[in-house]
């Protein structure tokens, strides 16, 4: 197959980036090239959102396999309409059918199937109780009673000890391009090397390798159950996506890991879709059929969770983030007419949180992908827009992926240990509160000095909520540490793994919650007079704030630094400590829809937020408070420091048709001018929601009407009827931006 | 004095008030007292919530908004809006000076009510006018702002003979302003200004009616309703019979 492709360094190597660089066909045109759905497009999208429709109905979950424990090969192939569908295989032998992972931990797994009615096999429960450790039992021999405190009293929440930690994201494109039999030889390759002095790491490190060996043997067998060989490269365009599918269905198979991303492949299948419709094997309408039929499996992706995790990450998400744009470190564009047909699905097949389209934004791409882009977010608020300019700076790296919702991963070279995120307005309040936590009175940070009394006084309360920062800091890495050293043990993921270099770039992602709360409340502190209201125990109940101060989100630089100072001095914190395998700190300020959960657990703040009121999502500002226009508002967050972040700084905003512009022209040009300026501004990421609140307050009481009616959140999309209605209200309360 | 402004707010991403996105200042203070005004707030020459900025200020929040407005500032700038801004015609005069220097296009929002030397001299600065001709006859226009459309029209005139872009505005009320002869008359008018690149129709809207409720004020058009999509169409398609496809409903 070679023959026909650029020669290069790929061939010598495992090198998926070279390959795309030396073949790709940069496309520089508008969207006008573009076809709709085909017959059996539409067929098979009907047939699917029939089950959509009837997993709904039953209550969130159509069927769950309780009997078989999901690996690589444990079901028989699965179709959703074998005659018509041109890439196949679904996670179990049905689609939409919910596998079980109790490598995780099997009382999780018991405990999601019980709220649905379902019971696991008992053989099941047996061979997990009697002979095999999950990882959920592993970080629980070894928590200490600080982290599990740390845990109850919910300032860490959300951490992966009882679900798989997800955000690992192989180099699915590999399969397609070299082959299983290749891949197999280089990782016997690598594992020829790993000898000298048998310390721990490397010992763990042969092991993998060997895991992954095997991870990818079964890839094989998979394939070979839907009737492919993918033990050698693809040939065509179909077997390209097939051949990718499989390798990320491997993956989905094996694991159900909070966010479990695609990566980057759009461009990669054009150069095969490409090369077919040069030599006539097929045309455009078939080539977006088989873009299509791609994405209608990426919408299948389903994962068993329990009502616990679900209200932290409302919709039940799937994270199949996939990259789209960007630049190569050489000045070559990455738009292809595949980016393109990536987009286009969300007409042919209509709006749908997943796949998490995600565009690499940057001023200088062409204008027609910009407007497409643009035009596509007025139409379906379905996709997020990341700084490429900013991310190919810092990270160094131009082929690269989003986990989750707005992390940066070089692709097959980077990997990260998912750790959820620190509430830092409870944080907050243990400073104001002897280090107590202010709903039960529980000590939780030593060595507090209670603060003088009468109005809080600005120095005294930053000695002190610094020295919280730092305690909880070291807390937090260590409990990370323990988490990530039983995930690997117990439920490694040797399928992405396997599509990685042996030798990859270990991050440790934490992430911080309330940064709006806090900095308005710090800002309250200092520009206004603040006074503690404290029960019998000595604990805040509330507080009165007499006079103005400034608020996050008007582009004052008086609060706005308190923000950005905040975030440069947690990550800094936490990279003082030691981190599991020498893995890099990094810091997120993201909240999915935790920002909901985190608030109700949050009593009342110096900033004039009430007990249990929801916090903006990632870093936003707080509700209502942007009252300067939405720029100032953008202005604001852009100035958090990307390189005190780079795990992500996320931000949704959400604006009226109307106030983007008078019709949809200007609606399109505006946004995308938008977009150029925040970019450039050095801001990190941007849900873009362009919709009405009649729309959403309409959704909430006739669902049946909107089963496609999508909103981003924080880093992903949701189908909004698929939420609570306290999420539902919270996004309707959220400051959407609107003329005067 | 001249140095700085009367400001009532400011809105940092105004897309409805000249091209592209722009940093639109609602001037403090209007002579008019149009019947449909929706910001019935910024007509008093200073409230207690009205804000002094200088001139100097203002080109900061520009320069922060820069990057929004375009390769060169192709795609937007800054817009002075009201309220009526020629009523600070010498301090705006200073504002545009300053702005334009730094390269900022600069966007009038004015109702033309106001003929002066200081006046002319702004609209020297001003890269786009922004005229609300509210009614083409006098009477009427005398019933609906409270004052006669001279000044207006002479405004018009001042700024087609410089040979400067300048957009028309026109709300359209029903009952008020959506006669069908006065509609012609004014379209008429216009027909032949080459300055005249844009013809705005704005349908009315309730939306600044609760505002009379706070101030304690008599909303005038109270049986008023928006005018519905097709008295819409029949208004801007006697305008387009004379001014053609410069013609939009905003």
């Amino acid at each position: 197959m070679s023959q026909t492709f650029k020669k290069g360094n790929w061939q010598k190597k495992i090198d998926t980036r070279d390959f795309i660089l030396q073949n790709i066909t940069p496309y520089d045109g508008d969207a006008s090239f573009l076809k709709g759905p085909s017959v059996s497009t539409k067929k098979l999208w009907k047939k699917a959102r029939q089950l959509l429709d009837e997993e709904l109905a039953k209550g969130g979950i159509l069927d769950i396999d309780t009997e078989t424990i999901s690996t690589i090969t444990s079901h028989d192939p699965g179709y959703l309409d074998k005659e018509l569908e041109k890439i196949v295989g679904t996670q179990t032998d049905q689609p939409l059918k919910r596998g079980i992972k109790p490598f995780g931990g099997i009382r999780v797994v018991e405990a999601a199937a019980e709220e649905n009615s379902y019971k696991v096999s008992k053989e099941v429960v047996r061979i997990f109780d009697e002979y095999r450790k999950s990882h959920n039992d592993g970080v629980f021999d070894v928590y200490t009673d600080e982290m599990k405190l740390l845990r109850s009293t919910g300032i860490l929440t959300g951490l992966p000890d009882n679900y798989a930690r997800g955000r690992i994201i192989g180099d699915y494109r590999r399969v397609a391009l070299y082959g299983i039999d290749r891949l197999i030889e280089a990782k016997e390759a690598d594992k020829k090397e790993l000898v000298g002095v048998m310390t721990d790491e490397l010992i763990r490190l042969r092991e993998e390798v060997s895991e992954q060996i095997k991870a990818l043997k079964a890839m094989k067998i998979m394939a070979k159950s839907y009737g492919y060989d993918i033990s050698k490269p693809a040939n065509t365009a179909q077997e390209a996506i097939q051949w990718t599918w499989f390798a990320f269905l491997a993956a989905l198979k094996e694991q159900d890991g909070a966010a479990m991303s695609l990566g980057n492949v759009s461009s990669f299948f054009d150069i095969y879709l490409e090369s077919d419709l040069q030599a006539g094997k097929i045309t455009e309408e078939e080539a977006q059929e088989l873009v299509d039929h791609f994405i209608i499996q990426c919408r299948l992706i389903r994962h068993l969770r329990m009502d616990a995790y679900n209200q932290l990450f409302a919709g039940d998400p799937t994270w199949t983030t996939e990259c789209l744009g960007g630049f190569f470190a050489n000045g070559q564009h990455k738009i292809t007419k595949t980016s393109f047909r990536f987009l286009q699905s969300l007409y042919n097949l209509g709006p749908a949180p997943e796949p998490n389209l995600t565009v690499l934004w940057s001023d200088k791409l062409p204008e027609g992908w910009k407007k497409f882009c643009a035009q596509v977010s007025v139409d379906t608020s379905s996709i997020q827009y990341e700084n490429d300019d900013l991310m190919r700076a810092k990270g160094q790296c131009d082929d690269y992926c989003i986990a989750c919702c707005v992390s940066m991963m070089e692709t097959g070279k980077e990997m990260q240990f998912f750790g959820a995120r620190c509430n830092l307005a409870k944080a907050m309040l243990m400073a104001i509160n002897e280090g107590r936590d202010e709903k039960t009175g529980q000590l939780v940070v030593p060595g507090i000095d209670p603060l003088s009394e009468g109005p809080i006084k600005y120095s005294e309360f930053q000695k002190r909520f610094k020295k919280t920062m730092s305690y909880l800091a070291k807390s937090y890495v260590n409990t990370m540490n323990v988490i990530h050293y039983m995930h690997d043990k117990y439920y490694y993921e040797k399928a992405q793994l396997a599509l990685m270099d042996t030798h990859c770039h270990r991050n440790m992602a934490f992430g911080v919650a309330g940064l709006s709360v806090v900095a308005d409340s710090i800002s309250a502190i200092k520009f206004a007079k603040v006074t503690a209201i404290r029960n019998s125990d000595g604990l805040t109940k509330d507080f009165k704030v007499e006079g103005d101060y400034p608020m996050f989100g008007n582009d004052d630089d008086r609060v706005d630094e308190m923000a950005v100072d905040l975030v440069k001095r947690f990550n800094t914190e936490l990279a003082k400590n030691h981190i599991y395998r020498d893995a890099t700190a990094t810091l997120s300020v993201l909240t999915i829809t935790s920002n909901v959960v985190y608030g109700t657990k949050t009593g009342a703040t110096p900033d004039g937020r009430k007990a249990g009121e929801a916090f903006a999502p990632g870093a936003n500002p707080m509700h209502g408070r942007d009252h300067s226009g939405a720029i100032a508002s953008l202005n604001s967050v852009a100035k958090i420091n990307y390189a005190d972040a780079r795990d992500g700084i996320s931000n949704t905003f959400s604006i009226v048709p109307k106030a983007l512009g008078s019709d949809r022209k200007e609606q399109i040009d505006n946004l995308a001018g938008m977009l150029d300026g925040y970019f450039k501004k050095d801001a990190h990421h941007l849900n873009v929601n362009v919709l009405n609140q009649e729309t959403l307050e309409d959704a909430m009481e006739h669902p049946e009407k909107y089963p496609q009616l999508t909103i981003r959140v924080s880093g992903y999309a949701v189908n909004f009827i698929k939420l609570t209605r306290a999420l539902q209200e919270e996004v309707i309360a959220r400051t959407f931006h609107k003329t005067m | 004095m001249s140095k700085t402004l009367k400001i009532h707010s400011i809105e940092t991403f105004g897309v409805h008030d000249g091209p592209g996105i722009r940093l639109v200042l609602f001037a403090q203070g209007c002579p008019f007292r149009c019947l449909y005004c929706h910001n019935p707030d910024t007509q008093d020459l200073e409230t207690d919530k009205t804000e002094t900025k200088t001139i100097r200020e203002i080109i900061k929040l520009l320069e922060r908004e820069k990057p929004y407005f375009g390769e060169n500032g192709t795609r937007g700038g800054l817009t002075v809006s009201g309220g009526e801004p020629t009523l600070q015609a010498k301090a705006v005069l200073a504002l545009f000076k300053e702005a334009k220097a730094e390269g900022f296009h600069t966007c009038l929002d004015t109702c033309g009510a106001i003929v002066s030397k200081d006046v002319e001299d702004l609209y020297r600065f001003t890269d786009l006018l922004l005229l609300d001709v509210k009614h083409i006859d006098d009477v009427w226009h005398r019933k609906l702002v409270g004052q006669s459309n001279f000044n207006v029209l002479a405004n018009a005139k001042i700024r087609e003979k410089s040979g400067r872009e300048m957009w028309l505005r026109y709300v359209l009320v029903p009952g008020w302003t959506d006669q069908e002869e006065h509609l012609t008359a004014w379209a008429k008018y216009f027909a032949h200004f080459k300055t005249v690149t844009r013809v705005e129709i704005l349908p009315y809207h309730e939306l600044g009616k609760h505002k009379y409720q706070e101030l304690g004020r008599d909303y005038q058009l109270k049986e008023v309703k928006p005018p519905s999509k097709e008295e819409i169409q029949i208004a801007k398609d006697i305008f387009s019979k004379y001014l053609g496809d410069r013609v939009v409903v905003s």
